[in-house]
């Protein structure tokens, strides 16, 4: 088992170096960088030994090859860089959000499963009746509907609902506190992206629910269940449930690291000062620096989470051995 | 099992092909698959809008009328004007090319690609496959709008650019697809045979290989349709993809929604349900392309 963890650690460099050149020579295989963005973004007319001053000052006048290999020895001795557009280090710059982008993720992740799971073994236990037939339709409609637009109701429903309950508009804070200097203001601003998030990513997992349960219900234990008289709760619960949980398991874990790409758009909507606020900003500004930096971490976290699943696999499933 | 959903499917060719009124066959197929038929509703509806979006509405989509700025939803603007004064309705309207546009030019330019990428890599083998594996591999650990808004860093934004923003990340999710169906065809001996008479590789990957994958081939491409109308709207939402004054749904909740939500909500709630409902409908289309062709999946 440790072997295989080996293995599949080592097999990480070669995936992380691939995506490490696929971003690096994308962002500059078209003229055009963070100079020019600053000097002449607006339009203004930009001293070309000014752009030319800037680049020498952020190294972008080194040649591709000097400029990759700082990018990548840059691991080696855990220096990533500094932004190209604040000059503050990348690592404090996402030091400042990670917080935030990461409560975010692990609340949606919990109302992801809040919904998930009771839903999906409801629509599978009630198959083909209308209640079925409502739950997927609540499904489908989450894989619809943008999450930024989801944002925008729940931020509207909010207004309406409290001016017509108080008399005056309510709005979740816009600044962030950290949930342990003051949980409730915390959780009332980071509560309405989780839902809008979580939505869209329980809608994948309560499909995934219903239909491995259904599988489940159709083995032939299920049935000697059945035969012996157990009452369906008991057969449900202790029985068939366990033995579906593991493609859920696997697919709430692969959408945890693609949480990432549903961050960039809902921190748009509510305002908020996280990772993927960061990354569109960075885009906007062509920060390369910031960009490859950010884009890496989502890299990583997503080979990391594979392996974590692959490896909770054998401990959720006795059968599965690696070798 | 498979014996079953076969005469089941020859049951089903027959008694459409048996029937002659080309009506008959739809409404066959409307009885058969209710809820793709649904979602093909809303796809043709859609398309009809894009095509005379200039018969349906008589107001420019693009022009400012200031003095008509933020009316709310009367008999002259159905559902409103934003805050440059422009119809709501005319702007989902002629949205609605927008969207197809994109939506359809990357599902079908990305998925052709990791077609001819899957079948050329499942044919040739060796080293060859496995250099194109780890390309692809490499490529999906990227989350899709991550890698979509990387690609519009690099050419910037506008129409164009969305579609291969868009377009390069469907690549290696059709190709993987399409291998694992290939590698089962190359083995069959007809492929040997080809060979063995001499025909090109070329041949043989177009008129031997590629037409027995179709079947997943169109899966993925029907399945990227409604997943490339809700990336090029979050890509507009995020000012990453379409450009004033192109009318785009995804644009238009992000000038307006934010700033007037409160007092003018029609605004933000129109272009938002106009995205969910065209998403819905491609999927739910893509939902019964894939029960069509795949009887493996059917009864999920």
């Amino acid at each position: 088992m440790y072997k295989y963890i080996i293995k599949r650690l080592l097999l990480m460099i070669p995936t992380l170096l691939g995506a490490a050149v696929l971003v690096f020579f994308l962002l500059r295989l078209v003229p055009g960088d963070v100079c020019e963005v600053r000097l002449a973004g607006t339009g203004l007319y930009a001293d070309p030994e000014e752009v030319l001053l800037c680049q020498k000052n952020l190294g972008l006048d080194q040649p591709l090859m000097v400029q990759f290999w700082d990018f990548i020895w840059g691991y080696v001795v855990f220096d990533l860089g500094d932004s190209m557009w604040t000059g503050f280090p990348v690592t404090h710059e996402i030091g400042l959000r990670f917080e935030l982008s990461l409560q975010v993720a692990i609340m949606a992740t919990f109302v992801a499963i809040a919904i998930a799971i009771p839903l999906g073994i409801i629509s599978a236990v009630k198959q083909d009746t209308w209640i079925d037939y409502l739950v997927r339709a609540f499904s489908i409609a989450g894989i619809a509907m943008p999450s930024f637009w989801l944002g925008i109701l729940i931020i509207l429903g909010l207004l309406i609902s409290t001016q017509a309950v108080f008399g005056d508009p309510w709005m979740p804070p816009i600044d962030y506190v950290p949930i342990w200097e003051d949980p409730l203001r915390n959780l009332s601003q980071l509560i309405w992206p989780a839902v809008a998030t979580g939505y869209r990513y329980s809608a994948v997992a309560t499909r995934m629910t219903r239909s491995a349960l259904l599988e489940v219900l159709r083995e032939d234990y299920v049935r000697t269940a059945r035969a012996k008289g157990l009452v369906e709760k008991v057969i449900i619960n202790r029985h068939a449930l366990k033995n579906s949980l593991l493609p859920v398991v696997t697919i709430i874990a692969i959408e945890f690291a693609f949480l990432m790409g549903g961050l960039v758009v809902t921190e748009q909507v509510f305002n908020l000062n996280g990772l993927g606020r960061l990354f569109v900003e960075s885009v906007g500004n062509q920060d390369f620096a910031m960009t490859q930096q950010l884009v890496m971490l989502v890299v990583i976290i997503f080979v990391l989470t594979n392996i974590i699943v692959d490896i909770f696999y054998a401990w959720l499933d006795p059968r599965i051995r690696y070798s | 099992m498979t014996k079953a959903v076969k005469t089941q499917l020859d049951s089903d060719f027959e008694e459409l092909s048996a029937k002659k009124s080309w009506y008959a066959i739809f409404f066959e197929l409307v009885r058969k698959q209710p809820l793709a038929a649904a979602g093909g509703f809303i796809v043709v509806v859609m398309i009809l809008m894009a095509a005379f979006a200039d018969l349906i509405s008589v107001y420019d989509p693009e022009a400012n009328a200031l003095e008509y700025m933020l009316v709310p939803p009367d008999e002259m603007f159905f559902l409103g004007t934003d805050q440059f004064g422009r119809d709501v309705l005319t702007r989902i309207i002629y949205g609605a090319r927008t969207a197809l546009t994109v939506g359809f030019t990357a599902a079908i330019v990305g998925s052709t690609a990791g077609l001819v990428i899957g079948v050329a890599s499942a044919y040739f083998g060796g080293v060859i496959d496995l250099v194109v594996q780890r390309i692809v591999d490499v490529v999906m650990a990227f989350p899709l709008i991550v890698l979509a808004l990387a690609v519009v860093a690099t050419l910037g934004p506008g129409t164009q650019n969305v579609i291969i923003a868009i377009m390069i990340p469907f690549i290696p999710q059709c190709a993987r697809v399409v291998r694992s169906n290939a590698l089962a065809i190359r083995e069959i001996p007809y492929v040997d045979a080809a060979r063995a008479l001499g025909f090109s590789n070329t041949r043989i990957i177009l008129r031997h290989m590629i037409p027995n994958v179709m079947a997943p081939y169109l899966i993925m491409l029907t399945s990227f349709l409604g997943q490339a109308i809700l990336l090029e709207a979050s890509l507009s939402y995020l000012g990453m993809g379409v450009q004033e004054p192109t009318p785009a749904w995804g644009l238009m909740l992000q000038g307006g929604a934010e700033e007037c939500a409160e007092s003018a909500p029609w605004v933000a709630i129109w272009p938002g349900l106009a995205i969910t409902l065209a998403v819905f409908g491609f999927n739910l289309f893509g939902d019964g392309v894939r029960d069509t062709l795949d009887p493996k999946l059917r009864s999920r």
